[in-house]
């Protein structure tokens, strides 16, 4: 009896609703594609600016950096004389070798912090803990940039002899610091989705809390860690200030970590501002950005199916 | 039930007596959280102790003078401030009305799951390609195409702080989105379904029983974003960032008696984090410099840090009240 409105009033009033809902609603909904829309437009404008590069500067080119005086194949990054190369190997090096090594410190300092603060820490110690873990995110980059040019630099030249003053591994030394929160906290949240009855059943089984810990948790968490390790390395790749005031900038191709390097993004930073607009050198500068932005996306694609995957299988657990 | 399994926990977790690798394994985990914690201590010991020594209130007001090696950040506290006044108007209102969405009216199909996606990899994108985005569309598509619909020269299609702060809300957009998403979710749907059964409609119920509830939650979020975009560098470096303006980015709206002065976001900026990047690396003599970067690193890690335990303590405060609803 209620949908009946007797009253014409009532009618009038209820339909002028009804249109404001709708139109509050797609409202929304306009809003919510937005981010949607600006992945989109992020990739045509890249795409739409880097395929220039191509005009004039060949697939091959780009891999090889042929030498248009001999003809030889040089693998160099020598994009501002007449006779430029734009191999993006040194580039590319220069990424893994300051990303690889900041994966690796992080992976092992991190995995331990998130064991510590989902297993060992009491409630009121994880309380205080965690809090100054995600403040290390929130450090800005470029303060540790600074840190590590004016202060690390010194410190690693007295440590190590015989290195370069700006290095990979100083960069990589820096990257660790925004790597190892992501990897904590993802290994923290896969330690504690497990249910505690698992836990239960292996003390019951006589095993101590390491072995617990070590033979059960971390096995059944594997997933939602391989996770948090790839997206900090997809973070480690991304990451601009830190590579670009710590690894000395030399795009020479080595494989040495303790030289200047130079990284896709810190080629980006420091290119950009000085490059010519429509030039072949502007062109290949946004062809590194869609290879860079290619790469991230999909290593947080493949995070996240992971993540998710564990996710899943928790839920069969309990 | 659930006290008596945490009891439990405890008790087992208190229980660390055992053969060698078990002391060896939890002891080693515990003193490598706290070497990393050590590690921060001591890289925010010395910020805070090489860039006290120079901050004082003119040096805080002050522009650089004699080639940057005297004087203050004034003017990089004043850009930092405008361009990410503006970044927040253009975030939040669109981030706040895309979570509503997400959260309140979206079923859960292919679409809702496209724009989730969409959400998580706009927040995975690196910062520098937001940058080269924001030139290439920001300034060279929308920019340009302004000026030539409008005809006003080149006013729109340079870099200048309008864009800079389009470009760094683009960035802080997925950040928004998310904790207004967290703080929506977490209002409980008992409350929703009473006003439902009071005869609100849906939006009657999101602006007076929803919105309200997670307010604190949203404005984590904004804190959280005004934490990243004052942080951030890379985004900025192509968009009229300037290494040293000789006037602030001030326009004056002329009413005959009086005038307002307002930001002028047709203009080049100084920007914090660009400041200590550009003495750091390029000034021409950064060891003369350096004791103004401690100082700008030190006001720009204050900022950051101040903000972030902001936002930890609305967040805490959000839960309490929560969790007091619930029990009602």
């Amino acid at each position: 009896m209620a949908t009946k409105n007797t009253s014409p009033y009532a009618k009038k009033i209820s339909k002028k609703f009804r249109i404001k809902e709708v139109i509050i609603k797609y409202f929304f909904a306009l809003n919510s594609w937005v981010a949607v829309l600006f992945i989109l437009l992020i990739f045509f404008f890249l795409v739409k600016e880097g395929i220039k590069a191509f005009d004039q500067i060949g697939m091959s080119d780009f891999i090889f950096g042929v030498d248009q005086g001999t003809g030889e194949k040089v693998f160099e990054w020598y994009p501002t004389s007449d006779n430029s190369r734009f191999s993006v190997i040194p580039l590319l090096l220069g990424t893994f070798l300051t990303a690889l090594p900041a994966v690796l410190i992080s992976t092992f300092f991190g995995v331990a912090v998130g064991i510590y603060l989902s297993e060992v820490a009491k409630s009121r110690v994880r309380e205080v803990l965690k809090p100054i873990i995600e403040l290390f995110a929130g450090i800005p980059t470029v303060v540790l940039g600074f840190f590590m040019l004016v202060v690390g630099a010194t410190l690693f030249q007295d440590i190590f002899d015989n290195i370069s003053r700006l290095n990979a591994f100083l960069a990589a030394f820096g990257l660790s610091f925004i790597v190892i929160p992501i990897i904590a906290s993802l290994t923290e949240d896969a330690l504690r989705a497990i249910p505690l009855e698992v836990r239960m059943s292996s003390y019951a089984l006589g095993a101590s809390r390491w072995q617990t810990i070590t033979k059960v948790l971390i096995p059944s968490a594997i997933s939602g860690i391989s996770g948090g390790i790839i997206l900090g390395f997809g973070r480690a790749i991304g990451e601009t200030m830190i590579v670009l005031m710590a690894s000395g900038n030399a795009a020479e191709l080595t494989l040495n970590i303790f030289k200047s390097v130079r990284t896709m993004t810190a080629t980006i930073a420091a290119e950009m501002g000085e490059v010519s607009q429509e030039s072949n050198h502007y062109y290949a500068l946004f062809v590194i950005g869609v290879a860079l932005f290619i790469t991230t996306f999909l290593l947080n694609l493949i995070a996240e199916v992971i993540i998710n995957k564990m996710r899943k299988k928790v839920k069969r657990l309990e | 039930m659930i006290t008596e399994k945490r009891n439990t926990k405890e008790f087992l977790q208190s229980n660390s007596h055992g053969n060698f690798s078990q002391v060896f394994g939890i002891n080693s985990v515990k003193y490598l959280t706290y070497f990393i914690i050590f590690i921060l201590f001591l890289l925010l010991g010395k910020i805070v102790w090489e860039g006290s020594e120079v901050i004082s209130w003119e040096f805080l007001t002050s522009e650089p003078r004699e080639n940057m090696t005297q004087g203050g950040i004034g003017p990089a506290i004043f850009g930092t401030l405008s361009v990410i006044f503006l970044m927040i108007l253009f975030a939040v209102p669109i981030g706040v009305c895309s979570a509503i969405y997400i959260s309140e009216y979206a079923r859960d199909n292919f679409f809702t799951r496209l724009i989730r996606a969409g959400v998580n990899n706009l927040a995975g994108v690196p910062s520098i390609v937001i940058g080269l985005f924001g030139l290439g569309f920001f300034v060279l598509f929308v920019g340009k195409n302004i000026d030539q619909l409008l005809n006003t020269g080149l006013l729109f299609g340079k870099p200048a702080m309008l864009w800079a702060s389009a470009t760094l809300a683009v960035l802080v957009l997925p950040t928004i989105i998310v904790t207004t998403i967290e703080a929506l979710n977490s209002v409980p749907v008992s409350q929703r379904t009473a006003s439902y059964s009071l005869g609100a409609t849906k939006w009657q119920t999101i602006r007076n029983v929803v919105l309200p509830q997670a307010r604190p939650g949203i404005l984590t979020g904004i804190i959280l974003a005004v934490s990243r975009g004052a942080g951030e560098t890379a985004p900025i470096l192509f968009l009229g960032c300037a290494f040293f303006l000789p006037d602030l980015p001030i326009a004056y709206l002329d009413f005959g008696l009086f005038s307002i002065p307002m930001i002028n976001p047709a203009e080049q900026f100084m920007y914090l984090s660009y400041h200590i990047f550009i003495l750091a690396t390029q000034s021409a003599n950064p060891t003369l410099t350096k004791p103004i970067q401690f100082g700008t690193t030190l006001v720009l890690i204050i900022i950051t840090i101040l903000l972030n335990l902001t936002a930890v303590i609305f967040r805490y405060r959000f839960r309490r009240t929560l969790s007091e609803v619930r029990h009602i």
